[in-house]
């Protein structure tokens, strides 16, 4: 899974898979056509997200928790393994605030 | 140079929306043009819902409303409704002064992603003087409410000598009124704060005690505060990469309508900037001479043109170039590499020099008054 750049500095959160997750009110999560992808918009602004990052910000909607997005995207795209990677990724969303 | 590029065209994803000239605050280091007294015909309602439509439909997605104060344009909720329906962020820069509690409530209604409001100083006495009329209580009040109701709230504040010994005080300030992001904004050098440079820019050490201390916070409010340092070029060895280049990414819409590939280029001579009265924005974007101008390399001098860092920072700021040597395609002085670098030591130890004379001059504040008689 291929993160934004800016995120190096980033120190990781410990991750709660049990607790649900919420994308923050403060952002906005939209589709830009003519970018054909998924953005996060915050004040002054912007990351562009790949289609992993995307399909599991979406599932931040406040009814899962990590274990289920988990659960949910191993069962979509047909593949086991992705612990790490869905783990990781929220991780990061968390220390960037996109996630609570 | 025009049209040589054309087919390696970026589509802007920025636009800076600058709703008027009008503003009650009279600040010395404004980057409104020095004439802004004298430009008038400011864009109708209707202009400004095409000029929105259109710069969206090519992929603008960030929004600032600014000014001026944008405050004391009466149609802000109809352009903050439309950028809302077009699927803008869209960010209100302002001093907060004018704002009450009803209007954030109605433009949050209308759809306002964001409020920034700026505060001189966490000092009441600097604040008022340097925004030249009693704002301070009035601003923090502001800042509360914006937090209140659930907006991001991002506080800013310009540092220059006047304030950049109260660094701690600008930061527990932040702090202490929830902001969610704190933009330290170094001064850029450019309309007014240009006119005031010598009674405005630190000394180096003023900087560096400055940023250390702001560097320590960031640590201290990771997780709570964002800080955005915006760094202070004539201390640097290379110049920022302007605008991320030049008709990229950034695209600025003065109040009379005048588009622009940064919002210091009207002071640009010889360089003709379309209107939006006249061209639609996609045309003004790909087609205008002001816009493909500064496009690609083909402009440069030396040593810009034959310098491997040409990619990163575009040669640097074509304002400052200009503002310091005379010529816009120049390479940018606060390039260490540049044969003009000599100019940016002048400009600090002509500051120093005012700092520490008996008789420094006054500040030159920021209003029609004074912009009619500069600009006579």
């Amino acid at each position: 899974m291929n993160l934004p750049d800016d995120l190096h500095e980033s120190v990781k959160m410990a991750l709660d898979p049990s607790k649900t997750l919420n994308f923050s009110p403060m952002l906005r999560l939209q589709w830009e056509e003519t970018q054909q992808k998924h953005v996060i918009l915050y004040p002054e602004g912007m990351v562009e997200l790949n289609v992993p990052s995307t399909e599991i910000l979406k599932l931040c909607d406040g009814s899962h928790n990590a274990e289920e997005i988990l659960v949910e995207l191993e069962s979509k795209f047909n593949q086991p393994g992705l612990r790490n990677d869905i783990f990781g990724f929220l991780e990061v969303a968390i220390e960037n605030g996109w996630v609570s | 140079m025009a049209g040589s590029v054309n087919d390696t065209i970026t589509p802007p994803r920025w636009l800076l929306a600058e709703l008027t000239y009008s503003c009650p605050l009279q600040c010395p280091y404004c980057a409104n043009p020095i004439n802004f007294a004298s430009i008038r015909n400011e864009l109708s309602t209707e202009d400004w819902l095409r000029v929105l439509t259109e710069a969206r439909a090519m992929g603008a997605v960030q929004l600032g409303f600014s000014g001026g104060e944008p405050l004391t344009r009466q149609d802000l909720p109809v352009l903050v409704k439309h950028a809302r329906e077009l699927g803008y962020f869209s960010n209100l820069i302002t001093s907060g002064y004018g704002m009450t509690e009803a209007k954030i409530v109605e433009l949050k209604e209308a759809g306002l992603d964001h409020i920034q409001v700026s505060i001189q100083s966490p000092e009441k006495t600097l604040n008022d003087e340097l925004a030249g009329t009693e704002s301070y209580e009035h601003k923090k009040e502001v800042a509360r409410l914006v937090k209140r109701h659930g907006y991001p709230m991002v506080l800013c504040v310009v540092i220059h000598r006047k304030n950049i010994h109260q660094m701690r005080d600008i930061l527990d300030m932040a702090s202490d009124l929830g902001a969610d992001y704190l933009e330290l904004a170094n001064t850029q050098y450019y309309g007014w704060a240009h006119l005031n440079r010598d009674q405005l820019l630190p000394t180096k050490e003023q900087f560096e005690e400055a940023e250390a201390i702001a560097q320590a916070y960031k640590e201290k409010v990771k997780g709570k505060m964002k800080i955005y340092y915006v760094v202070p070029d004539f201390y640097e060895n290379r110049p920022k990469a302007c605008m991320n280049g030049w008709g990229t990414t950034f695209l600025t819409i003065a109040p009379d309508g005048t588009a622009l590939p940064c919002h210091s280029a009207r002071e640009l001579p010889g360089l003709l900037c379309p209107n939006v009265k006249d061209l639609s924005v996609h045309d003004i974007w790909h087609h205008s001479d002001a816009f493909n101008y500064f496009r690609g390399f083909e402009w440069m001098k030396e040593p810009c043109r034959s310098c491997p860092e040409k990619a990163k920072d575009f040669g640097g700021c074509h304002c400052q170039a200009y503002l310091l040597t005379g010529d816009m395609h120049n390479a940018d002085p606060a390039c260490s590499l540049s044969p003009d670098r000599q100019r940016v030591y002048e400009a600090i130890f002509s500051a120093r020099y005012d700092s520490e004379s008996a008789d420094a001059k006054p500040l030159v504040f920021r209003n029609p008054k004074n912009s009619k008689v500069l600009a006579s």
